[in-house]
């Protein structure tokens, strides 16, 4: 039984049973929810339909309220068939994902919050191109699906998922931290290499401030699930080649609650700090009521 | 906290805190008021006011009221749904006080002529806590089947309605009291573990000293359209 407060205590309840860690995670979740691990499978593959519906029904002409978002994901798309791109096919369609995700949901398309709304573009961003490009099944991805949302749950106990509480490390970094893992299942790595993808994942997005031009999920966020995507690649391709977190994961996710609270408050949602306080992001500020 | 509050809700995005949330508060009025609103009063506070119009927060609240489930692709078109249903709205801003940044008061007149007035919080996530009806104070998430009863303020409307819960096996999760002052009209908040049936509502509603019943179930991520 995982009591999803440490990724240490996981790993060691994981090696003292016959379950992979996927299954670990849901069957100690359904205990708490009172649901069967077939209810749960069923409930967690209408995530991965629902992400995949998502990306069908993107459409390039939408724009969000404010006009500032929409369009990027068909050009990032049309881009990536091109001959001679910078980061190849594959990374290339990985980040037309992301923005496509990151698009809908800033023009009220519905979505799968993973684990927030403003971050729902990282996780369909790297598992549906990785399905094309690696033929992995559909149960596969929902397998990669819990031992993303069970390293999610550490997240949110030990450090934080929302933007207000802990910047945007907490939701475009929880997402990458969330997304490395699984891309680590899919590739066939060992729990302990889940566990360095998502300390590194974190890592190298701590900090990261939540500075919304006019306090709306737009400007920066879409773009933010880009690099969210591209940090998990990163983190879970180190893991796999058997590079190591030096800070133990739990001591990563504790140093991450510790600089979320250090944040001012004007980097934590409010549309008062960063890139939202520029000339540029003043013109859509609103007077607080 | 579980796996599906993590990956999860689905919704209709921006924000799960001024979309998903907003729809959430208005369902809950919507239940509370226990039929079809046809005016409504919005009063946005805080960072609801401020960034609810670049959030949808109007749209998500209106198509709360209409029914609608914080997953429903109407949700943007939902003020011309509002006219088909002939439901009338305003909105305004106002400071509520001591209220949390994402805040609504929520004036409602129902087909039937019934009336509610509810502040609402959407705390983040998706999830909100109702923090007053019809002007008394009060917390609950409708997280969980709640049971929302108006009655006069006398000996003996808690053990009765108490006393229908246990005989329909409804085990009491949490309730509060709360009274405009001795003798005046008060508001019992039930939260239950099961849902509570139309029948049991029935039966409460029928007891001496209860002005008024109404149920909210929560809503299943179910799919729409």
């Amino acid at each position: 039984m995982i009591d999803f407060t440490s990724i240490q205590q996981m790993l060691e309840d994981t090696s003292r049973s016959d379950l992979p860690l996927w299954d670990n995670i849901r069957r100690s979740d359904c205990r708490t929810q009172g649901i069967t691990p077939e209810q749960s499978w069923d409930k967690m593959s209408l995530m991965l339909d629902t992400m995949k519906a998502s990306d069908r029904d993107y459409r390039e002409e939408d724009r969000s309220h404010s006009g500032l978002v929409g369009g990027d994901g068909g050009k990032m798309a049309r881009y990536a068939q091109g001959e001679k791109t910078l980061c190849g096919p594959f990374l290339s369609q990985v980040m037309a994902g992301a923005l496509r995700m990151g698009e809908c949901n800033a023009c009220m398309k519905r979505i799968v919050a993973a684990p927030t709304a403003g971050a729902c573009g990282v996780l369909p961003a790297v598992l549906l191109p990785y399905e094309k490009e690696f033929g992995v099944s559909h149960d596969q991805l929902v397998e990669a699906l819990y031992v993303a949302s069970g390293f999610g749950m550490i997240i949110a106990a030990r450090a934080s998922i929302s933007g207000a509480e802990g910047g945007c490390q907490a939701e475009i970094g929880s997402a990458a931290a969330m997304a490395a893992p699984a891309l680590v299942h899919l590739q066939g790595g060992s729990p302990e290499q889940m566990a360095n993808a998502c300390a590194m994942a974190v890592k190298n997005l701590l900090g990261l401030v939540c500075d919304p031009v006019g306090g709306l999920v737009e400007v920066p966020c879409v773009k933010r699930n880009v690099i969210g995507a591209m940090d998990a690649l990163s983190a879970a391709q180190m893991a796999l080649a058997g590079i190591e977190s030096r800070v133990p994961p739990d001591q990563v996710l504790d140093a991450m609650a510790e600089v979320g609270r250090s944040l001012p408050h004007t980097l934590r949602e409010t549309g008062k700090g960063g890139l939202a306080a520029t000339p540029f992001g003043q013109q859509y500020m609103h007077k607080e009521a | 906290m579980n796996l599906f509050d993590i990956l999860g809700p689905v919704m209709v995005g921006p924000s799960s805190s001024h979309t998903a949330g907003a729809v959430r508060i208005g369902l809950l009025a919507r239940a509370l008021l226990g039929q079809e609103p046809v005016r409504a009063n919005l009063f946005l506070h805080g960072s609801f006011a401020s960034t609810g119009e670049g959030h949808g927060t109007y749209q998500a609240l209106i198509a709360g009221l209409l029914g609608l489930a914080p997953d429903d692709s109407r949700i943007p078109g939902s003020f011309e749904l509002a006219k088909e249903r002939g439901l009338q709205f305003t909105f305004a801003q106002r400071t509520l006080r001591d209220a949390h940044p994402n805040s609504v008061l929520i004036q409602l007149e129902g087909v039937w002529g019934g009336r509610l007035e509810m502040g609402a919080s959407s705390l983040g996530g998706g999830r909100v806590k109702v923090f007053q009806v019809d002007g008394l104070s009060t917390s609950f998430s409708g997280e969980l089947p709640t049971l929302v009863v108006h009655n006069s303020d006398q000996p003996g409307c808690v053990s009765q309605v108490t006393g229908v819960l246990a005989q329909e096996g409804i085990n009491v999760a949490t309730l509060q009291l709360n009274r405009g002052g001795r003798g005046e009209s008060a508001v019992m908040v039930i939260e239950c573990d099961q849902p509570i049936p139309q029948s049991t509502a029935d039966t409460i509603r029928a007891l001496p000293g209860i002005l008024r019943v109404n149920c909210y179930t929560p809503e299943q991520e179910i799919h729409h359209d």
